[in-house]
C-alpha cells in the first residue's frame, strides 16, 4: 500500500471530479501476477529461498496469490507473510495515530533468504523505505526485491521495483485504486481524479 | 466612587458583572469623605423602592436613622436615589464570616472583607475565631472589633473561640470576651468541632450567664479522618475520602440533647444534610433553644461538581446531594433553618490552584449570597422578600443579639438598608470582587440580582453597585 | 481516543479494543532480535512519580524506550515543597522541558485529572495510578491477559471483547484504584463483574456501580471465568476494617481448596505485589492458573500501545468499530 495513493482516496471520500476509469480488469491482474511469478522463479533460480512479504492491506493478498502461483510453477510451497510498516512511516505526525496491521514473519524467518516485498502500488517509494527499515529490525536476508502490481511513477526516493505488473503513467492529480476480491469484492485497478482541494 | 455624580440613577444595567469594576484590595481611599454623594450624614431620599418586595414606597433617611416612610415624600435638601424596581431590605447580617485578620492577611483583611460584605448588601458580619492568633482572648476579639469599626464599611462582631486555641480541651475565657469592648455573644470553634461532650456541655452551660450561644461546627472527627468530599456515590467513584452525613448528624443529635438538658442556646453552623434538617426540626418541635444556618452554596451546589476535581468546590462541610439541597431549601422556607450564613472563607490563589487533596477547604460568598438566595429561594417561589429579610437580617441579628441590626424598616430605626435590583442578571466574575480572594464556586455562572446600594447607619457604603 | 488517559471510563469499547489489539501486535516486538521501534523518536515521555512504584515505573520506562522515546524519570517523593506547590511547579518545569507525555503516579485521587485540565502542561497525561481513584493501564493489561487466556484459537482474541465473561474482584475495593478501573473497563468490554469483600472494604454508594456485590466468596467462585485477587494491606486491620489477618484470609483469601471450586478454565489474577498467606496462598500464587507474571509482561505491551496511540500521530488515534477478524 503506497501512502500517497491511498491518502488521496480515503474510504468513504466524496466521489471524484471525474468517474474513475478502469485500467486493469481481473484477467489482466491474474496475467500480471503469473508473469511476475515466472520472473521471480527465473531470477531467483528456482525460488528455493524466496520469502514473500506482503505490505498490508492489499500487498498481503497479492503476496498470497503470488505464493500460490509460485507453488504451481515450482511444485513446492513458498513461505508467505506480512510486514506492517506503520511504526516505521515517515509521515506519522501528519495524521492521527493509526491502528497497526499484522506482521507475520513465516516460521522459517528471513535470515539468508531472498525476501520479495509485495505491494499494490508503487508511488513515492516512502512505504518501501519504511519496509526496508522494518525488515532491518527483523533479520538479515540475502537480498531484498520488490514486486508491485502497479508502478505509477513520481518517485521521491531512489527506489525501483524488480517486478512490475503494469506501469501506469499518471499525473499527481490522479489516483490509483487497486481492488482485490479478498478486500473489495472484485479485482480491478481504477484511475481517478483527486477532488480539487 | 467619589467621582460618581450625586444623582446617578440607581440603575442596574451598567458595567461589569455581579459586582462591578471595583478591584481595590484594601487601600483606604478616603472615599468616606465623599459625603456629597447619596448617603451623606444628612438626608437621603430613596424614591420608589419596593419595601420588602411590596409596592413602591419612599424612604427618607435623616442622619443615622430612618425618618419617614410614605409616598411622595418631599426631598428638600436630600440626596435622591431613584430606586424604581429595586427591592429594599434591611441591611443583611452574616453570622458566619472568615475575615482572616489577624494572621492570614494574604487571603483577606477586615477591611477587604467588610468591603466585600458591603458589596453583598451586608451591614454587619460575625468574624469567626479561627485566626492566627485564635480569637480566644479579650485582646484578640477587641482588635478585630476595632478594625471593623475603623473600616467603616460594615459592623464587625467578633465570634469568640469556645476553647483555647480551638484545641477542644480547655474553655477559653468566654466571660472576658463577653465583657470586652467587643461584647462577644456568639462562641464557636468553627473549622473544628467541639467534639468532647463534656466540654460542649460546659460551654453551653457557661454562656447562659450572659445569654451567649455556642455555634457548633458539627463534624465528628473520627468519622471524617482524611475526608475530602461528601461520602456517597460520587466519592465512591472518585476514590476520594468520604465525609459522611452521619458525622454531622451524630454531633447535632448529641448537641440538641445537651442543649435541652442544660437549657442553653445552641446554634448549628452550616447545616448540610437532609438528616440534619430532621434533627433540628425535631429539636425545635420540642421547644428547645436551637437555631441553625445554611450557606448559599449548600442551597445550590452538589457533590456532582467534584467530578471536575477542581478544588474551588472543596468546602467543609462538603457539597452534598440534590436531595440534601432540596431539603435545605425547604427547611429554610419553613423556618426550620433560621438563617442564611455565608461561611465566607477566602483562600489565596495558590491554595486552590493545586490538586484536590492538597487544596484548602472553603469558598468566598459575601458578594454572591443574596444572588444565590434569590436564585434558589425567591425565583423558585419558596421565599418572598419579606422572608428573605427575616432569614438574612432579622434572625441572624437576633441569634447574635446584635443591637441596631436586623431591625424593621420603620421610622426611628437605624438606617441599615440594602437595595437590590432583582431584574439584573450577570455572570459571576471573581476578578471584580472586593474580597482579596477569588475562590468562588460561581465563577462563570449566571445569577440574578445585584446589590445597588448599601447604607450603614444612613451612610452609603455601596452606591450604584460600587463601593463608596 | 481522548488526548489523555486519566480514567478507564475515558475509553469507549472501540478505544479499548484498539489498545488491546495494538498491544497484541506489539507483543511480538519482544520476540524479535531488535526489540525497539523507531516510532516515538524525538518524543519525550516523563515518568512523574509522587509515590514509589518501581514496577509501574519500569514498565512505562521499558514501553517508552522500546518506542525510542526519550524518557525522563522524575521522582518527586520526599520533596521539601508542599504537595500542592510541587505538582504545579513540577508540571511547569516539565512543560518548559518540552514533555510530550507525562506519566503520573500520585497519592491524591484526581491529581492526573487536575494535571490534564489545569492548563499547566500541553502534553498528554497518562494516569499511572492516583490515590484510591484509578489505574487505567493496569485495567488494560488485566483485560489483555484475560482476553489472551480465555480466547480460543491462535488469534489470541484479537478484535474480540469480553462479552459474557464473568470476572470476580476480591478484596479491598474501597481503597483500590485497580478495582475502580477494572470495573469500568471490564464492563465496557462486555464482561460481568462481581465484587467480593467484607462490607467494611466496599465503598458507600457501590450499589450504583455496574457490578454485583457479594460477601460470600465461595458462592461466587464456581461462576467465575477469572478471579482477581486484590492486595490487602495489613495496616487496614489497625483501622478496624477487619478483625485479624487470619480471619480475613479465612473468609476472603484464595487457597487451593477454593481454587478447586473454580471452573477448570478459570484464571487467578493478581496485580501484585502479592501478600502470600493473606489474600492468596503460595499454592495458588504458584499454580499455572495464576497469571501474575503474565500480567507484568503484558503491561509493557499495553503501555507501548497507549503511548503509541496517544503520541504516535499528529493527534491521538481515532478508533473505528472493530469486529473480530476472521482468518
Amino acid at each position: 500500500m503506497d501512502t500517497n495513493a491511498h491518502a488521496s482516496a480515503p474510504p468513504g471520500a466524496p466521489s471524484h471530479d471525474a468517474p474513475a476509469r478502469s485500467v486493469l480488469e481481473a484477467p489482466d491482474i491474474a496475467r500480471a501476477l503469473t508473469r511476475i511469478a515466472h520472473e521471480i522463479v527465473e531470477r531467483a533460480k528456482g525460488a528455493g529461498d524466496v520469502v514473500l512479504l506482503g505490505i498490508p492491506t492489499r500487498g498481503v493478498f497479492l503476496a498470497r496469490r503470488l505464493g500460490e502461483k509460485l507453488r504451481g510453477i515450482t511444485g513446492h510451497p513458498v513461505p508467505v507473510g506480512s510486514l506492517d510498516i506503520t511504526m516505521y512511516r515517515d509521515d506519522l505526525r501528519l495524521r492521527p495515530a493509526r491502528a497497526l496491521a499484522r506482521t507475520d514473519i513465516p516460521g522459517e524467518g528471513i535470515d539468508g533468504g531472498l525476501v520479495v516485498l509485495v505491494d499494490d502500488v508503487l508511488f513515492s517509494g516512502r512505504t518501501i523505505r519504511a519496509a526496508l527499515d522494518a525488515l532491518n529490525d527483523i533479520g538479515r536476508p540475502r537480498a531484498v526485491q520488490l514486486a508491485v502490481l502497479v508502478d505509477r511513477g513520481h518517485r521521491e526516493l531512489p527506489i525501483r521495483a524488480d517486478y512490475v505488473g503494469k506501469n501506469i503513467p499518471t499525473s499527481l492529480r490522479e489516483t490509483v485504486k487497486v481492488l482485490l476480491t479478498e478486500e473489495d469484492g472484485r479485482d480491478g485497478v481504477l484511475l481517478g481524479t483527486r477532488p480539487a482541494a | 466612587m467619589s467621582e460618581a455624580p450625586a444623582r446617578r440613577r440607581a440603575e442596574a444595567k451598567d458595567t461589569s458583572g455581579m459586582a462591578s469594576g471595583m478591584n481595590d484590595t484594601g487601600q483606604r481611599t478616603g472615599a468616606h469623605g465623599a459625603q456629597d454623594t447619596a448617603g451623606g450624614a444628612g438626608r437621603t431620599l430613596i424614591r420608589g423602592a419596593r419595601l420588602l418586595g411590596g409596592s413602591p414606597t419612599d424612604v427618607l433617611i435623616e442622619g443615622e436613622r430612618i425618618a419617614e416612610i410614605g409616598h411622595h415624600l418631599g426631598a428638600a435638601g436630600a440626596v435622591t436615589v431613584d430606586a424604581g424596581g429595586l427591592i429594599l431590605l434591611p441591611g443583611l447580617v452574616d453570622l458566619h464570616t472568615h475575615l482572616r485578620e489577624p494572621g492570614r492577611e494574604d487571603s483577606e483583611t477586615v477591611l477587604t472583607g467588610t468591603r466585600a460584605a458591603a458589596r453583598g448588601g451586608y451591614t454587619a458580619v460575625h468574624a469567626m475565631a479561627n485566626t492566627f492568633p485564635v480569637a480566644d482572648t479579650a485582646g484578640v476579639v477587641e482588635q478585630v472589633w476595632r478594625l471593623g469599626r475603623e473600616s467603616g464599611y460594615c459592623d464587625v462582631q467578633p465570634v469568640g473561640a469556645v476553647t483555647v486555641g480551638l484545641g477542644g480541651e480547655q474553655l477559653a475565657e468566654l466571660g472576658a470576651m463577653h465583657d470586652s469592648a467587643a461584647g462577644v455573644v456568639v462562641f464557636s470553634d468553627d473549622g473544628r468541632c467541639v467534639d468532647d461532650a463534656v466540654i460542649m456541655r460546659r460551654a453551653l452551660e457557661y454562656v447562659k450567664a450572659f445569654d451567649g450561644v455556642i455555634a457548633q461546627h458539627a463534624q465528628e472527627p473520627r468519622l471524617t479522618a482524611d475526608a475530602q468530599m461528601n461520602e456517597g456515590v460520587v466519592s465512591a467513584e472518585l476514590g476520594l475520602g468520604g465525609w459522611p452525613a452521619v458525622a454531622e448528624e451524630a454531633i447535632i443529635a448529641r448537641d440538641v440533647l445537651l442543649a435541652a438538658h442544660v437549657g442553653s442556646r445552641l446554634h448549628v453552623c452550616h447545616l448540610s444534610t437532609a438528616g440534619s434538617v430532621e434533627l433540628v426540626r425535631w429539636a425545635k418541635s420540642k421547644g428547645w433553644r436551637v437555631t441553625a444556618e445554611v450557606t448559599p452554596h449548600h442551597l445550590l451546589l452538589t457533590d456532582e461538581l467534584v467530578r471536575s476535581f477542581d478544588p474551588v468546590y472543596k468546602v467543609n462541610p462538603p457539597l452534598r446531594t440534590e436531595n440534601d439541597v432540596l431539603a435545605l431549601r425547604e427547611a429554610l422556607a419553613d423556618g426550620t433553618i433560621d438563617c442564611v450564613a455565608t461561611d465566607h472563607a477566602p483562600h489565596p490563589f495558590e491554595d486552590k490552584d493545586c490538586e484536590w487533596g492538597a487544596a484548602a477547604m472553603g469558598m468566598v460568598g459575601l458578594e454572591t449570597a443574596l444572588s444565590v438566595v434569590q436564585h434558589t429561594m425567591v425565583d423558585t417561589g419558596l421565599l418572598d422578600w419579606a422572608a428573605v429579610a427575616s432569614r438574612m437580617s432579622a434572625r441572624p441579628a437576633a441569634i447574635g443579639r446584635l443591637a441596631g441590626h436586623g431591625r424593621p424598616v420603620a421610622p426611628g430605626e437605624p438606617a441599615n438598608l440594602t437595595l437590590l435590583d432583582p431584574a439584573y442578571r450577570g455572570v459571576v466574575d471573581p476578578a471584580h470582587f472586593a474580597s482579596r480572594s477569588r475562590n468562588s464556586p460561581y465563577r462563570g455562572l449566571e445569577l440574578p440580582g445585584r446589590v445597588t446600594h448599601t447604607f450603614l447607619r444612613g451612610r452609603a457604603t455601596v452606591q450604584d453597585g460600587e463601593l463608596v | 481516543m481522548k488526548r489523555h488517559l486519566v480514567s478507564a471510563a475515558d475509553l469507549t469499547r472501540d478505544d479499548a479494543l484498539l489498545i488491546l489489539d495494538t498491544a497484541e501486535e506489539l507483543t511480538r516486538v519482544a520476540d524479535r532480535p531488535i526489540k525497539k521501534l523507531p516510532t516515538l523518536r524525538g518524543r519525550t515521555v516523563v515518568n512523574l512519580f509522587f509515590e514509589d512504584s518501581t514496577r509501574t515505573r519500569i514498565s512505562f520506562e521499558a514501553a517508552a524506550k522500546r518506542l525510542s522515546a526519550d524518557v525522563i524519570n522524575f521522582s518527586a517523593k520526599g520533596s521539601s515543597v508542599s504537595k500542592g506547590e510541587s505538582l504545579k511547579d513540577t508540571a511547569l518545569t516539565l512543560e518548559a522541558m518540552g514533555a510530550d507525555a507525562v506519566v503520573i503516579r500520585h497519592h491524591d485521587s484526581g491529581a492526573p485529572h487536575r494535571l490534564a485540565t489545569s492548563g499547566w502542561i500541553g502534553g498528554c497525561v497518562v494516569n499511572a495510578g492516583d490515590g484510591t481513584h484509578e489505574h487505567p493501564t493496569q485495567a488494560l493489561l488485566d483485560a489483555f491477559t484475560l482476553r489472551r487466556r480465555l480466547a480460543d484459537g491462535p488469534r489470541r482474541g484479537i478484535g474480540a471483547d469480553l462479552s459474557g465473561r464473568r470476572v470476580t474482584i476480591v478484596g479491598d475495593i474501597l481503597h483500590s484504584r485497580v478495582a475502580r478501573s477494572n470495573i469500568h473497563l471490564l464492563t465496557t468490554l462486555g464482561a460481568e463483574v462481581t465484587v467480593v469483600a467484607p462490607p467494611t472494604l466496599l465503598p458507600v454508594g457501590i450499589e450504583r456501580w455496574p457490578c454485583e456485590v457479594s460477601y460470600d466468596l465461595d458462592a461466587v467462585l464456581p461462576k467465575s471465568d477469572a478471579v482477581m485477587m486484590l492486595r490487602v494491606q495489613r495496616e487496614r486491620m489497625n483501622a478496624a476494617f477487619f478483625p485479624t489477618e487470619r480471619e480475613y484470609a479465612r473468609r476472603y483469601g484464595l487457597h487451593g481448596g477454593r481454587m478447586a471450586r473454580m471452573p477448570a478454565h478459570a484464571l487467578v489474577m493478581h496485580p501484585g505485589p502479592m501478600n502470600r498467606g493473606m489474600e492468596i496462598t503460595a499454592e495458588v500464587a504458584d499454580s499455572p492458573r495464576c497469571t501474575a507474571v503474565e500480567q507484568v509482561a503484558g503491561g509493557v505491551s499495553v503501555r507501548m500501545a497507549v503511548l503509541y496511540l496517544l503520541l504516535g500521530g499528529a493527534e491521538p488515534a481515532v478508533s473505528t468499530p472493530r469486529t473480530e477478524e476472521t482468518q
